[in-house]
């Protein structure tokens, strides 16, 4: 086992959401956490575990099997003096929430000019690849990027897992805070002990290179290394960004990279159509469309549901696939 | 049910008395300040009613028949509590302490309506339906875990309990045991869908048993039965003794919004008739007369100092300055993301700004 650097812990992303709650948990009484199974059970993933018995079940609430009571009663608690980090199992459970999502939580702020405000958390696990149920997988964050009024963040890895949250907790608005499934145990990292954020808005060069950039965040993040990495040993310089914030974007940071790269690679497993890769593209196209030297690719789940398990590996975009999108925008 | 659910009165249709566990609360000040705020909550309705009519506000919706059940309920809440109404309860929310001015902007089209005087603690109205059960439970929930004795009260109609916003509402109030009324104002109409069809179960107040909380049927025209059961209700709350649902049944007079037609759907003589019958004014009116504590040149008094009262209101807010474009970009987040600033930077060059 690899020891931790003098002042970090080694943390899987899941373990890094825990310590990100208990950092903000001990810093303010404010912080509660409200969901299904989140108490006793530490969560269905574990992402609470151990916070019941530090905070007691006044802070770590197991509420009623209610996404849309859980989301209400945590904006009535926001606007009135609390931070309340809610939990969604899945993000696919929050569709009987997103009445209050989308007409309340996202809008008092701007319905009464300032005089109320939600500062809320909704946390949610999403995404496919680890073999769930059926509506367990579904990655629908463009349903909350077009909504005016909330931010979208999407960690990919242990240590921004914990800085973005510790961030969106301290936000004086509504975070959806995703958390890929896929990465929850896939790796450990070097987490600091102490407390310390990652600016929201911010995306992040996870390689450099200066023939393609590849705008990917989740899961994604590591097909799309992988393709990256291959594309290197084949004499292709690819620069890939972790977008992690998905509203707003980090419009410098992308600007920049595809104005050097001038190719461009989006990579997301929501479906293609109105999915965040043309929010993306039209980006692109207001920044830098003097630049590109080949039509920008997309590779993304499909306009489908999210299929049962026997054929996500189908849905979902690979290293495979994103090499032959990187292969067409070389030789365009 | 209905035997189990008794429509609960203190004052009959004919102005007597006939709960007289409640006589001797019924002192001179109170029942003059109870009419008065209904008699101001019925003017300020017709007013708005005929600013629409007139095309000087967008559409209204008018609560007339109503107002003993918002009187009555918004009487029985104190300063620190807080208050959801929807978007038929400017009665209450005016007695409550909301502006005039700002009441007369929220359908003026105008954000501002949205925004309550400094230091009340009033939701600006609902639009989906149920949606604000579990907001005024999160508010008192906060409330508790303050460690206060304020309470939420929070407004609806009979349509309101067919959405699931109405049940995890009261389920959550329940388990929890937190300090919010929910206050039911049963007029019989979802719009033009009678209460037979929103529902099979005989009362609304019966809601209640399956959340282990306790539900009251009040007679709504009768303001005293309002004001004290509410009342009754709110100091159980901040007692730590949990949620109520009550009751209020009640009729509305006119349309759904101005832009309804209820003759469509039900006929209208039933409104006249109850106007004649059951009406909250009429009927807190006979009582005084009954007790000796009523006096026509008092009550004309108030109907003109109500009239400047709204006319000002009126006359302010069609003098408001118009609104700040800005505003609409200004208040999305605390601070405005690069899309939002990129867009109102943009469109104040359209507008050549």
């Amino acid at each position: 086992m690899a020891t931790a650097a003098v002042g970090t812990k080694k943390l899987t992303l899941v373990q890094a959401v825990t310590d990100g709650l208990r950092t903000m948990m001990r810093e303010s009484e404010n912080v509660i956490v409200l969901g299904e199974d989140v108490g006793r059970n530490g969560g269905v993933f574990r992402a609470t575990d151990g916070l019941m018995e530090e905070f007691g079940e006044k802070r770590i609430i197991d509420t009623p099997l209610a996404e849309s009571g859980i989301i209400g009663t945590s904006i009535g608690l926001a606007m009135n003096g609390f931070r309340p980090v809610a939990e969604m199992q899945f993000l696919g459970f929050i569709y009987p929430a997103f009445n209050q999502i989308m007409t309340h939580a996202s809008r008092i702020r701007s319905r009464t000019l300032g005089s109320f405000t939600v500062p809320m958390v909704i946390r949610a696990p999403f995404g496919a690849g680890v073999r769930a149920p059926e509506i367990h997988s579904d990655s629908v964050e463009a349903l909350f990027t077009q909504m005016p009024g909330i931010k979208v963040v999407v960690p990919s890895n242990p240590y921004d897992a914990k800085g973005l949250l510790i961030a969106s907790i301290e936000d004086p608005d509504p975070v959806l805070f995703l958390e890929p499934m896929r990465c929850y145990r896939s790796s450990k990292m070097d987490v600091p002990e102490s407390k310390y954020t990652v600016e929201i808005g911010k995306g992040r060069v996870m390689k450099e290179g200066n023939q393609v950039t590849i705008l990917t965040y989740g899961a994604m993040v590591d097909a799309s290394l992988q393709a990256a990495n291959e594309a290197e040993s084949n004499g292709v310089s690819v620069e890939v960004i972790d977008l992690r914030t998905l509203y707003p974007l980090d419009k410098e940071l992308i600007a920049a990279s595809v104005q050097k790269t001038g190719r461009t690679v989006i990579v997301h497993e929501a479906p293609s159509t109105g999915g965040l890769g043309d929010t993306l593209i039209s980006l692109i196209n207001d920044t830098s469309f003097l630049y590109m030297k080949a039509p920008i690719e997309k590779v993304t789940g499909f306009d489908t549901p999210v299929p049962m398990f026997a054929l996500e590996d189908h849905y979902l975009p690979n290293a495979a696939r994103i090499s032959t999108a990187i292969h067409k925008v070389i030789n365009f | 049910m209905e035997k189990q659910f008794p429509k609960k009165q203190i004052l009959n249709e004919d102005g007597v008395v006939v709960d007289h566990a409640f006589k001797n609360r019924l002192d001179e000040s109170l029942v003059k300040t109870l009419y008065t705020k209904m008699f101001r909550a019925r003017m300020f309705d017709r007013k708005g009613v005929n600013l629409q009519r007139q095309g000087r506000i967008g559409t209204y919706v008018p609560f007339e028949g109503q107002e003993a059940a918002q009187i009555g309920s918004s009487m029985a809440m104190e300063e620190g509590d807080w208050m959801f109404p929807t978007y038929r309860d400017h009665g209450a929310t005016l007695t409550f302490g909301h502006s005039l001015k700002n009441v007369l902007l929220y359908w003026k089209g105008r954000q501002e309506g949205c925004i309550p005087p400094d230091g009340k603690k009033i939701f600006p109205p609902a639009v989906p339906i149920a949606s604000q059960l579990l907001h005024a439970t999160g508010a008192a929930w906060a409330e508790k875990m303050k460690g206060t004795d304020r309470a939420s009260i929070v407004y609806f109609g009979d349509g309101a309990t067919s959405e699931g916003d109405f049940h995890e509402g009261l389920n959550f109030a329940s388990v929890f045991n937190i300090p919010v009324v929910f206050f039911n104002q049963n007029n019989g109409f979802a719009i033009s869908v009678p209460i037979e069809k929103q529902m099979k179960s005989k009362t609304i107040a019966q809601k209640a048993a399956g959340y282990d909380i306790e539900g009251i049927r009040l007679d709504g025209n009768d303001v005293f039965a309002v004001y004290f059961h509410t009342k009754a209700a709110v100091e159980k709350a901040r007692a730590g003794g949990g949620p109520t649902l009550i009751e209020a049944v009640t009729w509305r007079y006119g349309a759904h919004t101005t832009a309804d037609d209820p003759s469509k759907y039900r006929d209208q003589n039933e409104s006249i008739i109850r106007r004649e019958t059951t009406d909250p004014l009429a009927r807190l009116e006979k009582y005084m007369q009954q007790e000796n504590i009523w006096d026509s040149s008092w009550q004309k008094q108030l109907e003109q100092d109500i009239t400047l009262e709204i006319e000002a209101a009126v006359h302010e807010m069609e003098n408001e300055q118009p609104p700040h474009v800005g505003d609409m970009f200004d208040h999305v987040f605390a601070e405005n993301p690069w899309p939002i600033e990129d867009q109102k930077e943009a469109y104040a060059l359209v507008r050549g700004e």
